[in-house]
């Protein structure tokens, strides 16, 4: 496929590379336009993010009957109340009080996000109430109004469904597939990971000013890093030429996996470790050892790659999950705010520590994330301001960014089938 | 005024003021209002003294830590923050982050 005369580390598919592997997906140069116009962000408000399953937290965020968080989902025009029932069920309805459509959860600033726990929610306005199910018990003055029966003015549901606790709602009348036919065999493969052990957690939160793809781009390859973040390695051993190789490369439906592998960082030489990372035994990819987090399903790492280090699944259409063979995980969401920006959401989640040393462990790999986030989300407003230029609407695309390739594939594929 | 730190840190005490510091939010501000010299200054005393400073710690259930054992981990906590500066970046600001910025607003405390 190309003149290059180094040998491939890790074993491809049959066709020579992944990319034709799935033959759908062309060799071609791909367009960006979908990242800077504003005539697609409007299509892809209904055609993406009022179909897709988004997910808007996890479980641990409702500890308990009554816990609620909002969420504001500004493409989609929609803020969110996800709460815990007394029942114990989890339950998304629209944040709009039923009476004269205040929004019903909030505290200081409508535009801002809440969280809290409650018994039940009453409206600031007219002091209208509703129970943890949605259900409308309370008008200030029933009698004053005319054929009103509470039983149809109960909180506008949304669909919400939990996968291995994490929560996802549909924004669709009624969602063309369910939660898991969404989700497709891939992740199903993750069925059983100790998500729920993993509780530990660091939550980040950054406005950039880029397209929400773009972001998700910048994290679906791993071709930029000896470029963009050369200080992963240290001065004394890097070596400008090196490239990177993934292990592995998987598309299922609309969602999308790849694989690290090859060496741990810390059974390398030490110079190839900061000396932060040797005092503390954790660093660019995490702690050196494994909690005991009990067994993982074979699907977190689905090439089978050995010695495996991280899989990174892109769950379409917004969410990153990136699981570590050493046992925590990332998560990242990007939810578009404007043609040209997005909000950006993190979260690392550990077992929780034991020790102080654990702890600091988790505090090293949590600021080392930061430290080269930043260098993604910094470069990002330069693609984004570039790519509006528009002098450019084609781009050759390598077999290590495949996954770029099928996500824009899959975003206009979506805008197409909505269309029609 | 009274020593932050353990009597076995005392020698980290001129750094304590500075850089005991609860959140990831005071601690990366505080770096990027950082010189390098002030960097610099409190990483040489404190790196050599992190593997004795965890040490110290882990005698404490990580969720009783003493006034004092606690301002010793925000110390280190602040340590691992200053080294990426020292260590990879040779300035206080992450190198090409432009103008981007990454806000952490949940951690475990300490």
């Amino acid at each position: 496929m190309s003149t290059t005369t180094t040998p491939h580390r890790w074993p491809r598919p049959a066709e020579g590379t992944w990319t034709e592997h799935y033959p759908e997906l062309g060799t071609g140069p791909v367009s960006f336009e979908d990242c800077v116009s504003p005539e697609f962000y409007e299509l892809e408000r209904d055609a993406i993010f009022k179909r897709a399953w988004l997910n808007v937290g996890r479980v641990e965020e409702l500890p308990r009957a009554g816990s609620y968080f909002t969420k504001e989902i500004e493409v989609a025009g929609a803020s969110l109340l996800v709460v815990r029932g007394a029942d114990g069920a989890i339950r998304a309805f629209h944040n709009v009080c039923r009476h004269r459509g205040n929004k019903l959860a909030w505290s200081e600033d409508p535009r801002e996000e809440t969280a809290g726990a409650c018994r039940q929610f009453t409206c600031k306005y007219h002091g209208w109430r509703y129970d943890l199910e949605g259900a409308l018990t309370f008008v200030q003055q029933e009698g004053e109004f005319f054929d009103l029966d509470k039983a149809d003015r109960g909180l506008a549901p949304v669909h919400c469904d939990v996968w291995n606790g994490f929560i996802f709602v549909n924004l669709d009348r009624e969602p063309r597939q369910s939660l898991r036919e969404f989700l497709g065999p891939m992740l199903g493969g993750l069925d059983g990971y100790p998500f729920d052990r993993l509780t530990e957690r660091y939550d980040f939160v950054a406005d950039n000013n880029s397209n929400w793809k773009l972001f998700a781009d910048a994290f679906q390859e791993y071709y930029h890093v000896p470029s963009l973040h050369p200080q992963q390695v240290p001065i004394a051993v890097r070596n400008p030429e090196a490239g990177f190789e993934c292990a592995h490369f998987q598309c299922d439906g609309p969602h999308r996996v790849v694989s690290t592998g090859g060496a741990r960082r810390w059974t390398l030489p030490p110079e190839f470790m900061y000396p932060i990372e040797r005092a503390t035994r954790s660093g660019l990819v995490g702690p050196w050892e494994a909690p005991d987090i009990g067994p993982v399903p074979a699907g977190v790492n689905p090439g089978g790659v050995e010695p495996w280090g991280i899989s990174n699944f892109q769950i379409f259409p917004n969410v990153e999950l990136l699981i570590y063979s050493t046992g925590w995980y990332l998560l990242y969401r990007y939810w578009p705010t404007s043609p040209g920006s997005h909000r950006f959401e993190a979260t690392l989640g550990f077992h929780p520590a034991r020790t102080v040393r654990e702890r600091v462990e988790h505090e090293v790999a949590a600021v080392v994330f930061k430290e080269f986030a930043l260098q993604d989300a910094g470069m990002l407003g330069g693609t984004q301001a570039a790519l509006e230029t528009r002098v450019l609407d084609e781009f050759p695309l390598n077999d290590q960014e495949i996954l770029v390739r099928h996500f824009h594939k899959v975003v206009g594929d979506w805008v197409a089938e909505a269309g029609r | 005024m009274s020593a932050l730190l353990p009597p076995e840190f005392e020698d980290l005490e001129p750094f304590a003021a500075t850089w005991c510091l609860a959140t990831e939010a005071e601690r990366w501000e505080r770096r990027m209002a950082s010189s390098m010299n002030e960097l610099h200054a409190f990483y040489d005393a404190a790196f050599p003294r992190i593997e004795a400073a965890i040490e110290h710690c882990d005698r404490h259930a990580l969720d009783a830590l003493p006034a004092d054992v606690e301002h010793l981990l925000q110390l280190v906590h602040s340590l691992v923050l200053v080294a990426m500066a020292v260590e990879i970046f040779a300035q206080p600001k992450t190198v090409d982050s432009a103008d981007a910025e990454l806000h952490r607003v949940k951690e475990p405390l300490p």
